[in-house]
Parts: structure tokens; sequence; C-alpha cells
């Protein structure tokens, strides 16, 4: 809405100085590294095959992502069957799984002695090998098809109810829904989810290696680590790092560029329901849809929680003691992310059309690699005061920044909305300020908040976020503990440890997003 | 918001007040090594039974790890000691300068070679070795053997772990100028490359692989452990390639003689006796009591590979630059 | 007293020029064809756009200048004019503070304004439960509270049955006695009902107002063209 510049206010300031901290503090750190960095040999062949590698399996993973994730959404969004809301929060699950556990969800299933092999084996079948790029990108769907799924289905939600009445009055078939309603929503929802993803994949390090099968894997932040371990050539990691950062920043400018304003109104807030869901056909290609991912995203998932369940209650205390204190720190990082994520939501919706640079330094935070962004804040940090101390609260704010872009992505849109539907009127009300955050921003945001902070918790208690540099002896979380289990050799106490991460994890994103879905739509 | 940030702050002031007056000396070492179940806990304890002092470990990682830690502390370092480099290691971090000779002579050590270096003192050793279930029959006899078979194998990636630096440097030693042709015929049997041994370990547990990259006295851990003899480490007639683990004392110590104690304490009973069944490696002086049970079963190879840390570090770069091209193919 | 002095205001191609008065308290409705700047001169008054040239004053203040929110006059939109998430009574309370907790006299006057315009007995209801109808009157029990001097209505009622939005027009007109109404309305026999003066905006010209039965007696070219 072309209205004139709304003032920015002290809110809206706070969110701009968040999102600008962002990619000062990435340039900071950056700098801090090329300072001490003695003069190294630039970047050569193999980190430009690096790089190419790395675009594209992320492109791959996005896309596929985001191709699978709208049917699974719009069957969602329009059958109704009983246990579909314990499906939408279980099929969540993959997106809050330690990336360790993961991968050997995942062999459980497609690797060498998986249930895959073993049934075409059974078959009289050449066995498939998942090592590869279409591994690397099995990996990342699985993580990602979930987040894209409930990016998609939230766009669906938006779509206000008096539409689908409207369509349903006018007689409309699902094709006819899909041109009117579904397509220009999903034009304003596709482009993000799909940028969001691709940018998590770009930093992916352990999965394109362990799942590559070789070097012909190599990503960026390989090559990053390749150089500050193996060559210590600081300046080439920092370069490598940035140069990923600004095709990043590219990629992120270009795609929200494609957001549109679908230009939907909203309704009064009535209960949703669909008439076009009903013919045979659909439902029973929606049917076949959820049945295959659903098999897809929970059976790697099972087959980690029947591999660990057993070990938990043997589990050494010490690993209790890392799980009270991963629990404290995925609360602090849902704090952060909250509070961050709706400053620079409320930011950018005054901003108008310079809201997008809000968003791209939301994605910087995640695009940024690990390793540099570690290592610059310990040369930082390092003079001043001991980085041991400071593990827990650096592991709560690298979660936090790690989760932004999606509560961004789930809070920005419903605070332009807000600003569209009721903004000249709280405007007209003299509603300024907090009050207009209490009583209009808040109230309206309930949903993708808690949403957002079911999302933050559960990836801050899983997600190792442990910077090397500012390991903490006695503080280990308990993504750390199980790799600690690991290198002893414990892994019958490292699989308990996992699942009991993933219980957790899985405990705190159920309880929020629960608070989500019982908001009053 | 406010609260848990006030409250962290708190802490880290309340512990800041808590320092005692007993001196302190800062071990910095990897982050397995102070694991509940690694020597950390029991080397603490032991040591300050007899130093009236206060033994703080910092973690980093793993021994490339510590290393790069190192060069960016620099000068301004808090630590007085590193524990955990290797052999591949040392030549770069002694050429650092921020490394101060030991001086404490030549002490005795049983390692199958000779030991001379005059700032870095080991503490523990072991083989690479491929690792496998019993039930493999028959085990390849070399690593030619295993690069001709249809074995499956996981090794680490040389460029993020120390034993895929390990293996990188084990086929130079065994095969000269030709690795690359090895290595080329090991790239079928690599199911994958992992980031670090404990991927590669829990893979090969799992039954993704015939055989992973280890030591020689991983099956050590099993037996002794767990009771579990079903796994085996392969013997290879090129020899194995060798880890010896040391410490060194940092020149810019605040704390050079209770450093030198660690280092004298780092090679008597007290340190040895825990390092068998807690690093699982073999300790770089053989305490009185000997080995623990179970260790005599284990292979002993035929004969010791080991490049000097010079060495190490000019092969390394061009060893590395063979393995990416022979498997990229 | 309701003056827009020489105002100016582009914006995308858009021009709108209007210069006139709305003398005293009353009914003036706003007119013309789609896209003609109706929409584009209360925002101006209201304060959402800002013009380029020209002052706006109501009763000899000059408001050109200040927020929306400062401006002594008040505003219904064709929809949205409740907040969903808050009931009846919070949306109403709204009109005369924008605190987060009303206090008791802002309640009761609240509820003596929903009373006036017959809605004792919602005030804890939310917006969903109400008929397009109750909404309207909801939403006029705000304008009560508010107070403001000038009232803008940008096609509100629009969505409600002719007779109920005659009915709606009554109760502005009833209960409004001393406000200066300016009503966008597509609906000519909407302004010949209820309005004491007719604007008629085309093509980013306002005219000045003209006393209802007038401006229908003696149509102009281009209003001629509108009506018909």
């Amino acid at each position: 809405m072309a209205d004139r510049a709304q003032p920015i206010g002290p809110g809206g300031a706070f969110g701009v100085a968040v999102a600008a901290a962002i990619p000062f503090v990435i340039l900071v750190t950056t700098g801090a590294i090329l300072w001490v960095a003695e003069p190294g040999e630039g970047l050569g062949g193999a980190d430009l095959a690096a790089l190419r590698f790395t675009l594209w399996q992320a492109l791959l993973s996005a896309l596929i992502s985001v191709s699978l994730a709208v049917p699974v959404a719009r069957a969602l969004a329009r059958q109704v069957f009983w246990g579909r809301n314990l499906l939408v929060t279980l099929l969540g699950a993959p997106f809050l799984l330690p990336v360790i556990v993961a991968i050997f969800g995942l062999l459980a299933v497609f690797g060498r002695g998986g249930v895959l092999n073993a049934a075409l084996t059974g078959l009289g079948l050449e066995p498939v090998s998942i090592y590869g790029l279409h591994g690397v990108v099995l990996a990342h769907v699985f993580f990602n098809l979930p987040l894209a799924t409930r990016l998609i289905l939230q766009g669906w939600q938006d779509i206000p109810s008096e539409r689908f009445r409207l369509a349903a009055t006018l007689g409309m078939d699902a094709r006819a829904v899909n041109r009117h309603l579904e397509h220009p929503m999903l034009r304003q929802v596709v482009p993000s989810a799909t940028l969001v993803i691709f940018v998590l994949c770009t930093t992916s390090f352990a999965v394109a290696l362990t799942l590559g099968g070789g070097p012909k894997a190599t990503t960026v932040e390989l090559a990053i680590y390749q150089a500050v371990r193996f060559e210590f050539d600081l300046s080439r990691a920092a370069m490598l790092s940035l140069v990923q950062l600004m095709i990043t920043v590219v990629v992120a400018l270009l795609a929200l560029r494609l957001v549109r304003q679908a230009g939907f109104r909203p309704g009064i807030d009535r209960q949703r329901r669909r008439w076009d869901g009903g013919t045979g056909i659909i439902r029973a290609q929606d049917g076949v849809v959820l049945t295959g991912v659903t098999v897809f995203l929970l059976l790697p998932i099972t087959l980690v929680l029947l591999r660990g369940v057993a070990e938990i209650p043997g589990l050494p205390g010490v690993v209790w003691a890392s799980a009270l204190r991963s629990l404290g720190v995925a609360l602090c990082s849902t704090i952060l992310v909250v509070v961050m994520s709706v400053a620079m939501s409320v930011a950018a919706t005054r901003l108008g059309r310079f809201s997008r640079w809000v968003e791209t330094a939301g994605l910087m935070a995640v695009a940024a690699s690990p390793l540099v962004l570690g290592t610059g804040l310990f040369v930082l940090v390092h003079p001043i005061i001991d980085p041991g101390r400071l593990a827990l609260p650096v592991t709560a704010l690298v979660n936090a920044l790690v989760t932004l872009p999606f509560a961004l992505r789930a809070i920005l849109p419903a605070c332009k909305t807000i600003e569209d539907d009721f903004g000249r009127l709280a405007t007209s009300l003299n509603l300024t300020g907090w009050a207009r955050l209490r009583l209009l921003v808040l109230p309206r945001l309930r949903r993708p908040i808690w949403f957002s902070a079911g999302l933050a918790a559960a990836l801050s208690m899983g997600d190792l976020g442990v910077i090397a540099l500012f390991a903490d002896p006695d503080g280990a979380t308990l993504p750390l503990q199980v790799y600690r289990l690991m290198g002893a050799y414990r892994m019958d106490d490292a699989a308990g440890a996992s699942v009991l991460l993933l219980l957790l994890s899985f405990t705190l994103f159920w309880v929020f997003d629960r608070r989500a879905r019982d908001v009053e739509p | 918001m406010r609260f848990p940030i006030l409250g962290v702050g708190l802490m880290l002031l309340a512990s800041a007040a808590a320092a005692n007056d007993l001196p302190e000396l800062t071990v910095m070492t990897y982050d397995s090594f102070v694991a509940d179940w690694g020597p950390g806990p029991a080397v603490e304890e032991a040591f300050e039974k007899t130093c009236e002092c206060d033994l703080k470990f910092v973690s980093a990682g793993d021994g490339a790890a510590l290393l790069a830690r190192i060069r960016l502390e620099g000068t301004r370092s808090e630590t007085d000691v590193v524990l955990g480099l290797d052999t591949n290691l040392t030549a770069e971090a002694a050429s650092t300068g921020l490394f101060a000779p030991h001086g404490l002579g030549v002490p005795e050590f049983d390692l199958p070679v000779a030991w001379d270096d005059d700032t870095f003192l080991p503490y523990d050793w072991g083989y690479f070795a491929f690792v496998h279930e019993t039930a493999l029959q028959p085990a390849p006899g070399s690593l030619r053997d295993l690069a001709d078979s249809d074995l499956q194998v996981v090794i680490q990636d040389p460029r993020s772990s120390t034993p895929g630096l390990g293996l990188l440097l084990w086929a130079k030693a065994a095969f000269g100028d030709d690795a690359p042709a090895f290595w080329s015929d090991m790239a079928d049997n690599i199911v994958t490359v992992t980031p670090g041994w404990s991927e590669a370990y829990g893979m090969f547990l799992e039954g993704e692989a015939d055989m992973v990259l280890s030591y020689t006295t991983s099956p050590a851990y099993h037996l002794i452990a767990e009771g579990d003899d079903s796994k085996k480490a392969a013997s290879f007639a090129e020899g194995h390639y060798m880890q010896i683990e040391v410490a060194g004392k940092l020149a810019a110590t605040d704390q050079p003689e209770l450093a030198d104690r660690f280092l004298r304490f780092m090679m008597s009973d007290g340190f040895q006796n825990i390092i068998p069944t807690t690093n699982w490696m073999y300790p770089a002086v053989v305490p009185e009591t000997g080995l623990p049970e179970g260790y005599e079963t284990l292979i002993e190879p035929k004969a010791s590979l080991l490049f000097s840390a010079k060495e190490a570090q000019s092969l390394r770069g061009a060893a590395l630059d063979e393995w990416l091209t022979a498997l990229s193919q | 007293m309701l003056n827009l002095d020489d105002i100016g205001f582009a914006r995308n191609g858009f021009r709108l020029t209007a210069d006139f008065q709305v003398p005293g308290p009353g009914i003036t409705a706003v007119i013309g064809p789609s896209g003609g700047g109706k929409s584009t001169l209360l925002s101006l008054i209201a304060g959402f756009e800002t013009p380029d040239a020209g002052r706006i004053l109501v009763n000899n203040q000059d408001i050109t200048a200040d927020p929306p929110g400062d401006r002594p006059v008040a505003i219904l939109f064709q929809d949205n004019n409740l907040f969903p998430h808050l009931d009846v009574l919070a949306n109403v309370a709204l009109g005369e503070s924008p605190r987060v907790r009303p206090t008791p006299a802002t309640l009761a006057r609240s509820k003596d304004a929903l009373s006036r315009v017959g809605l004792e007995g919602a005030e804890h209801r939310h917006p969903r439960d109400l008929s397009g109808g109750q909404q309207s009157r909801a939403a006029l029990a705000r304008i009560l509270l508010t107070d403001r001097p000038v009232v803008l209505m940008d096609e509100a009622f629009s969505a409600l049955g002719p007779a109920l939005r005659t009915d709606m027009l009554e109760l502005v007109k009833t209960l409004l006695p001393n406000a200066t109404i300016l009503m966008v309305t597509h609906d000519p026999e909407d302004a010949k009902r209820i309005a004491d003066h007719v604007i008629f905006v085309d093509g980013g010209t306002v005219e000045a107002p003209v006393e209802t039965d007038d401006f229908f007696a003696n149509p102009h070219d281009a209003l001629a063209r509108y009506l018909t």
C-alpha cells in the first residue's frame, strides 16, 4: 500500500538495528580474520569447483523440496481426516533432527544395509547406493520438505475462508480453485520458501560430505575447513565465505523481487472448511501423496527411535545434565528469535519496499560460513574474555540466528497483512508504539510467533551450533555429548542420547506448535 | 529476554569471583580427551592430588583445530600446555615459534621409533588400521589387497580429520610415487568419506561398510569394555602408519614450572595408566603394571611407518592433491 | 467546519486538486466515478497521504502536518473496522484512548455508546460472532466515543443491504448531529436520502459542495454522464 511513509518509530528502529547488526557482525568478524591473516594464495580452481557443487546441490535440493511440498501441503489443506493435526506436527520432525542423527536414520533406510536394499535384494533386484549427489539431495529434501510444507500450508491457511466459500458457491472444481486462489498464493510463498532452503543448503557440510561419497562432493564449507585446518590460510577461508555470502545476497534480492503481494483481504476469522477436496480421484491422489511422504519422512525417524529408545534409562548422568543445559539454551534462543524476528518484521513492514533488505539480512546469518563466523568472533572476543565462558550464550545466539530466516518467513508476511488490513484503522485511532504492538500486532501474530518459537526451540535443541573454538569442557550441550559418546566408541549410548535429543526437540516443538494451532483463527 | 541473559551474566560473574588461590595450569586439548569417558577427568584428579594447583582443561575440536586455535591466540594465550597434536602437525606447530623446548633431556619411551624431539613429548601412540568384523574372511592382507578387492570401506576426509590425514601419509609411505595408482584402485572400494572418525566408525558399526579406517587398538575397546571379540584390525603387509600424540609447553606460559611438572607427570604411571582404557591408545611409557588384559590380543604390525615431522609437513600438500585428483575422477 | 485550501497532490501519475469548504455540521456526500479520487480525498483529510501543496483546516486549525491519530477526524472504512481478536467492548474503548488497559470510566462510556447503537449485551462478543449490521453498529459506537468533529465514511455500510444501509445512515445522522460528515458512496440515492450537500469528484478534480436538491436538479455534463 502506497501510503505516506510511516514513521519508523522506536520499535521499527530497533528492528532496523537488529537487521543491520547481522551483516555488520559478519563483516566485522570476516574483517577480523583478514586482519590477522597472512597473505594467502587466493582462490583456485578447486575452490571454484567447490562453489559450483555447493550452489548446484543447494539449488536442486531447494527446487525438489518445494515441488514436493506443494502437493503435500495442498493435500493437507483440503482433506479433513482423523489424525490430520498430529500428522502435520509429526511431519515437522525431520527438520528438527540433529544432522548426525538424521544421517544415521537415512542410512537405516537407504544405506547399504538399510531396509530398502534388504527389500530389493529380497525381491532379487540390484541394491541401490545412496552415496553421491542424489544422496546429498535426498538428505536435504528429507530435512527441508517438512519446513517447505509448513510454510506453504500456512500460505493456504492464510487464504481467507470467504474465498473458498465463494469458490464453492461458484461450483469451482480443484483446477479452478488452483488457478484463482492457490496459484496467486503460491506465487507469493514459493519463491521465498525455495530461497530459504537454498540458503540453508549452501552451508551444508556433514551431510554433503558423508552422503556425497567422496571429495567430488566438496562444498565451500569443506574448502573452508581445508583452508583453516590444513593450510591455515585464513584469508582464503574469509574470501570463500565472502564469495558464498555475496552470491546468496544477490540470489536473495532477486528471488524476493519475485514475491508479490497476493492482495488477499482477510475475512472476519471464521472456521475454515473446504469443498473442493471431495471427488474420489482427488481424495485418492491426496491419499497417495500423504502416505508416500509419511513413509519417507517418518520411517528413518522410527528406525532411529527403535535403535536407541531402550538405551535411554541407562544413560549416564552427564547426559541428563547436558539435556537440561540444552533446554536452557533452547529457551534463550527461542526468546531471542521471537524478539528479533518480530522487531525485524515490524521494521520491514514500515520500510515498505526496502523490506526485502531486512529479510536478506536474516538470510545472511545462515549463509555465512559457521567456521569463519566462529573464528572471527573468537579473534574479536579472545583478548577480552575467555571464550569458554561464552560457550552457552554464543551457542544460544548462533542457534537463534540459524532459525531467524524461518521465523521471518512466518512472521513477516503476517505482519504485512496486519498492516494492510488494519494499519489505517490503527493509525486513525492513534494506536502507536507499545499499544499498537500489544493491541494489534502481537495478538494477530500469535500463530506465527508460536510456530516460530517451536521451530526455534527445537532447532536449537538439536543444532550442534557448537563453534569448536567456544567449547567449554564442562558445559557440553546434548548434541555435543552425542558426538563425545560416539567419539568414545559408545555407539549405543550415543543412539540413546540421540533419541533423548529427538524426543526433547520434538516435545518442545509440539508444545509450542500446539499453542499456535490453538490460537483462535 | 532480559532475564535469561542477565542470569547468564550473573553466572559468569559468580564463577569469576569464585576463583581460588591455587595456581592455575591451563591445558588445551581436543574435545574427546575432556569428555566424561575420556582421560581428562581422571588425569585432572590424579594431577591435582600432587600438584597443589588447579588443572583446567580448555577444549577445541581435534588436533588440527588445536593448532589453529593456538595460532589464533598467539602470544596472548592463557594456555600453558597444549596436549593432543600429532607428528603430522608438530613441524608446523614448532614453526610458529609459540612453543618452548621441554628441557627434560631425552626421556625413555616405549615407542616403536626413536624420539628425540626437543619441544614435544609423546603421551600415547597407535597404528592406523582397517577394522572389520571377525566374520569377514579372508580379511585383506595388505593395502594393495584391499584396493584390488571388492570390499567396501569408510574412510575420513584428510581435510577435516586426523585419521584421514594419517591414511594419506600411510599410502605415501607404503607406495611413494605410486600412491596415485593406489588411490585410483581404491576409489571403487570407498563407500564414502566422512568428516570425522565418529561418523565413519558409527557407519561401520551400523553395517554400512565391511571395514573402517581406525586404529589397531579399536578392537580392545569392544573386548575390554563390552566383552565383545567380534572386531578385528587387519594386519597389512606394507606395515602400518603410526600416530604419536604429543604435548608441548607454550613459550608464553606464566606457569613454566607447573607446566614442566605436568609434562613429567604425563610420562609417569599416574597418567599413563589411564590412557589405554580411556583414550584406547598405547601408552607412551608402559606403566609398571603393564598393558591392560586384552591388549595382548591386538595385532602387531610387521613394520611401523612414520614420516618425520618435517617430511610429513612437506609431503602432505602434494599427497592431498593426489588424493583429491584420484577420488574426484 | 472543514476547509481544503488549494490542495494539490500527485502520486504515480494521478493528480488531485481540491479547494473547497464544508460549512458546519451535517452530512456531505462524495460521489463520482471510480478512480476519480474519492478515496484519495478522504486519505488526505484523514492524514494517510500528505498533500504536495495547500492546507487542510478543521475549525480554522491547520492540521496538514498532523499525523492521522492526532487529527480531529474519525474514519469508517468499507470493512475491517473492528479488530477481530478484540471483543466488542475493547474495540469501542479504543475510540477514546489507545491504552492497553482502558480505564473504568472509558469502559463505562463505551458501554453507554454500545447501548446507544442498540448493542447492549454484546460487549464481550467477538466481531466474528456479529452480523454485518451489528459490526457496523459496533464501529459506529466507537465513532461516538471518539467524539471528533469530522467523520469520514469511505463506502462504509456498502456491504449491507439497501434497507439496512438506510437504517444505519439514519442512525449516523441521529447520533452525530454535531459532526461534519463526509460520506463516499456509489449510490446517488443514498446522497438524495441523507445528505445536505454533495461533492462531485471526477478525474482528480474535486468540485465544491452543492446543496443536494440543487445538485440533482441541475446536473452539469460530467455529472449527468455519471448519473445515467
